[in-house]
């Protein structure tokens, strides 16, 4: 049961093969067994299992709802009201939201059991999961080597059957990143599909939530019922939501696949390459075209995104002041002191290098030469996208350059951490939707992803061509042999 | 680009962050490294491109501004690490 997917889950609840109690303890159960991955920083057993009784109880009245007694996980940068919501920093430790965000309050209101929140960097600001101030999370498929970040909970509690499907977001490829490395699906929707409201701040023109899940399929389950205009976030996009599930299974025959050269240069490991030829291979196979595109400024994405990311966040994190909530120093003794103990003791080392990144870029006399050269960049790599698309309906590429990397691998250079997101970065910059699906495995038995990048709210036709490709393969249901 | 230790104690000072001397060099270099890689930004010229601040350029949203009743005070300072008859204290600043 833990290795089913979502869709597989809510037949077996409606046929009352299982319900959701045997499978909310049956989680539960696993992720005492597997502590030692450190997937989950907050557990809530005892509210999961009235949520899950409540849902059998529904159910046995003859109501239903989408997800309803699926257990699920929220990344801990979701508000959750009245469980602790940390973002992975010392500083929230003991934060206890006093409201839901919308993907909170949506999900639930589909009915997901809530099991727990997972860990993650600290305020979603790293690529290994290892600037966590709870701890780093161990890959399944090689316990050590790092799950990549920074939802590296969320993507290791789907991975090792610790959850049904889960919830990350994704600034630079926090989601699409850990599910590469992983071996799991994970999406990050168009900019603006999925409220942000209590969804914890990092870079506000970059950051979206999306579905962490076993398939395509669950991918679609999940953001049916994330997505949706939200008057709390005004960067909300007031359009419809398709019914994601309904054009699944549409034929590939004739599909334009964009393949841009600058995603197959210096820096991309053999067997990823090898690993993404091959599903193309996959996909011509089921009558689509694959053709090339070009991306030129690409390669810029990087420092325009430690440009742009780094002042967002300066400026979203000065509201971590000690005075309203979360930590405040015990011994000070001015205001400025305060502020200042208070933000020393409670943040990490990364999240203190992006804030004096951002500060730096932001400040007088750097301001046009940084911040404004790295906006015009943006228009210029969203402009690349956009001619590509005159030639192809999605494009495909690696998610990421290289699989799981171990552990203390990359901390001390975090040039070489951040190289970790040269294929997924742009995509944020342009605020397209995007999907990692596992396509095989290295030399050494560790996943490979296969990113798709699709048109500004393609998301039917994205799902579509992942569904598509895992309908023809098997690699989404193989699962790490030590957690079986 | 390279950055002084000064440079560091200032944006360390303008961000409210308290850095011992040890840190000092360890920003330093981080930041500087990171600058060389923010720094290939000027390959392209972008004199004739203007900034784009957001994927969405459609303009934001604006609302009347009126409670919603999503906040509520005693609520918030529930939570609030020194809060008392609805205010938030902190350290004495007008002595």
């Amino acid at each position: 049961m833990y290795k089913k997917t979502v869709a597989e889950l809510l037949a077996a609840l409606a046929d009352r093969t299982i319900s959701s109690v045997e499978l909310t303890g049956l989680f539960l159960a696993r992720i005492e067994r597997h502590a030692g991955l450190n997937a989950y920083i907050t557990l809530e057993p005892e509210r999961a299992l009235a949520d899950a009784r409540a849902a059998d109880a529904l159910r046995l009245q003859g109501g239903d709802a989408p997800l309803l007694g699926v257990p699920i996980a929220h990344k801990d940068i979701f508000c959750t009201e009245g469980v602790r919501t940390t973002c992975g920093s010392r500083m929230l430790e003991s934060f206890i939201a006093p409201y839901d965000a919308t993907v909170t309050a949506r999900l639930k209101a589909a009915g997901a059991v809530l099991l727990g929140k997972t860990n993650m960097d600290e305020f979603a600001m790293g690529s290994s999961n290892e600037t966590s101030y709870f701890g780093p999370v161990a890959n399944p498929w090689d316990t050590g080597r790092v799950p990549g970040g920074s939802s590296g909970g969320s993507a290791v509690a789907v991975a090792a059957g610790l959850a049904a499907a889960a919830t990350g977001t994704d600034t630079g490829g926090s989601i699409r990143q850990p599910a590469a490395l992983c071996g799991i699906t994970g999406l990050k929707p168009s900019y603006g599909r999925v409220s942000r409201y209590g969804m914890i701040a990092f870079a506000s023109s970059l950051d979206q939530g999306g579905p962490m899940t076993r398939s395509a399929e669950d991918a679609a389950l999940m953001l049916q019922a994330m997505a949706g205009f939200d008057p709390r976030d005004s960067t909300s996009v007031d359009r419809v939501v398709p019914d994601y599930r309904a054009t699944l299974g549409r034929s590939l025959k004739g599909l334009k696949i964009g393949v841009p050269t600058q995603f197959f240069g210096e820096g991309l490991s053999p067997d990823v390459r090898h690993g993404i030829e091959q599903a193309l291979d996959v996909y011509r196979g089921l009558g689509a075209r694959i053709v090339d595109v070009e991306l030129p400024n690409s390669r810029l994405a990087l420092p325009c995104y430690y440009v742009l990311a780094p002042c967002e966040a300066s400026s979203n994190l000065a509201r971590y002041d000690g005075v309203r909530y979360g930590y405040r120093t015990p011994g000070h003794e001015s205001l400025i002191d305060m502020y200042k103990k208070t933000r020393a003791e409670g943040f990490g080392a990364e999240v203190k290098r992006r804030i004096l990144i951002g500060t730096y870029a932001l400040s007088a006399g750097y301001f046009d030469a940084y911040y404004v050269k790295s906006l015009r960049l943006r228009r210029l790599i969203t402009e690349d996208f956009a001619h590509a698309f005159e030639r192809c309906d999605v494009i495909a590429g690696p998610t990421a350059p290289s699989t799981a990397f171990p552990l203390q691998a990359k901390t001390d250079d975090p040039v070489a951490m951040y190289l970790n997101d040269i294929y997924t970065i742009p995509v944020n910059l342009a605020g397209l939707p995007a999907v990692s699906l596992p396509v095989g495995f290295d030399r050494l038995g560790l996943p490979v992803g296969l990113q798709l990048i699709g048109r500004y709210f393609d998301e039917p036709l994205l799902l579509n061509v992942a569904h598509g490709y895992q309908q023809e393969t098997d690699w989404h249901r193989h699962f790490p042999p030590e957690f079986e | 680009m390279s950055l002084s230790r000064k440079d560091v104690e200032k944006m360390a000072h303008l961000a409210r962050l308290q850095i011992t001397e040890q840190e000092i060099e360890y920003y330093r270099e981080g930041l500087s490294r990171i600058l060389g890689v923010i720094d290939q930004m000027n390959e392209v010229d972008t004199r004739t491109t203007a900034p784009l601040f957001h994927p969405n350029e459609e303009a934001l949203r604006l609302r009347e501004d009126r409670p919603d009743g999503a906040i509520d005070r005693d609520r918030m300072q529930q939570i609030a690490p020194q809060a008392q008859d609805g205010l938030y204290l902190v350290p004495k600043v007008i002595e």
